[in-house]
């Protein structure tokens, strides 16, 4: 599949949520934990070798499944393939819940989720549509219908 | 760079939300011939495909950080996805229709995730404020809209529940969503409030509506 590679360096570029240097092991039988520098930005988990500006890869984290491996690790596979998984050690039972926490929200579907909800909670409350004052409560991406209650 | 080709496929043919869906034709490269493919915008990646029952994408256009453009061409209801920096792709696409590249243009200038994130944090401070009792803040001077109301081309909706995270329940609000580094500074639109950033990615779209209109009105 063709991407705009250019675009996706740029934006490795760009301030992180969340950066650290953790350990990491790919998805194929017989991978090595290597330390990497790991950088979360939008919805996208960039990782580098620790001395290098490029990243090594990225992965997009639309429909990712985050789980704890103990110790201290959490790893990330993809709906379509849950079993293929990239694992992360974290130097910290603090540190393996910050990641967690945040690549749980770091997903477009995620954020459209928080949006709807909100808007519906204010709606109830005021009786007022948020988004109408922004000129999107038409959008088609932020009806409520969208979600199963 | 690697990247998680297969997930994204998986992601492009799921049945997670389409936000715009349809035929447009995509310039191949500077001098080439434009091809005609299917396109589908989720979340800040628009898609393409050969047809419509493709089952995986010829490619995408990751959408993070790019603006969007009329632009002169020999192709009616021309526009162009570009992006900044030194030999950045520009990407030149027409619609079918005006009605069409109206509708993709509105839904790609506001496809990022970066805008998506700032809705929501919006949202969340009304909230908040509603919660705690305070009147609500007052409306914004409503402002006619660029382009005409309604549709965004043939978007698809889905019931299906929403998976591999935690289903929002009851009134529980969803967490916050995280904040940027304070230490990382992102320009100078970082500090402004939200209604400033709105304003001004909605410029973009009224400067595209005026020029359209003024092209038309020429013999």
């Amino acid at each position: 599949m063709r991407y705009n590679e250019k675009e996706l360096q740029a934006l490795s570029r760009q301030p992180a949520e969340l950066a650290a240097e953790l350990g990491m092991r790919g998805p194929k039988k017989g991978s090595v934990v290597k330390r990497r520098l790991v950088k979360l930005v939008v919805n996208f988990l960039f990782y580098f070798r620790t001395d290098e500006a490029e990243p090594v890869g990225a992965l997009l984290l639309e429909r990712c499944i985050v789980a704890r491996e103990e110790p201290s690790g959490f790893s990330i596979s993809f709906m379509e393939d849950p079993e293929r998984k990239y694992y992360f050690k974290c130097c910290s039972e603090e540190q393996c819940q910050e990641w967690m926490e945040a690549l749980h929200q770091a997903s477009y579907e995620f954020m459209r989720r928080s949006l709807i909800f909100y808007r519906n909670e204010i709606q109830k409350m005021t009786g007022k549509d948020p988004l109408e004052q922004f000129g999107i409560s038409e959008e088609a991406r932020f009806q409520l219908s969208s979600l199963k209650e | 760079m690697k990247l998680n080709e297969r997930s994204l496929a998986f992601y492009a043919t799921c049945d997670a939300p389409v936000d715009n869906a349809g035929f447009l034709y995509k310039k191949g490269g500077r001098h080439a011939a434009y091809h005609r493919r299917w396109f589908v915008l989720r979340g800040n990646m628009l898609f393409y495909f050969e047809d419509a029952a493709s089952r995986e994408p010829v490619g995408v256009i990751i959408l993070e950080g790019c603006t969007v453009e009329l632009v002169e061409a020999a192709e009616e209801f021309a526009f162009a996805v570009r992006f900044a920096g030194t030999r950045a792709r520009t990407y030149v696409l027409a619609a079918e229709s005006q009605a069409a590249m109206e509708g993709w243009v509105k839904a790609l200038s506001r496809a990022s995730f970066d805008y998506l994130r700032l809705v929501v944090r919006e949202l969340e401070q009304q909230l908040a404020a509603v919660r705690a009792g305070a009147c609500p803040p007052p409306p914004l001077p409503r402002r006619p809209s660029a382009l005409p109301p309604k549709e965004n081309g043939c978007a698809v909706w889905s019931t299906e529940a929403p998976v591999a995270s935690a289903a929002l329940s009851g009134s529980e609000p969803p967490p916050p969503p995280p904040r940027r580094r304070a230490s990382a500074p992102h320009g100078p639109l970082d500090a402004a409030p939200f209604a400033q950033l709105h304003e001004w990615y909605g410029q973009e779209i009224r400067a595209l509506r005026s020029r359209w209109l003024t092209s038309r009105a020429q013999p």
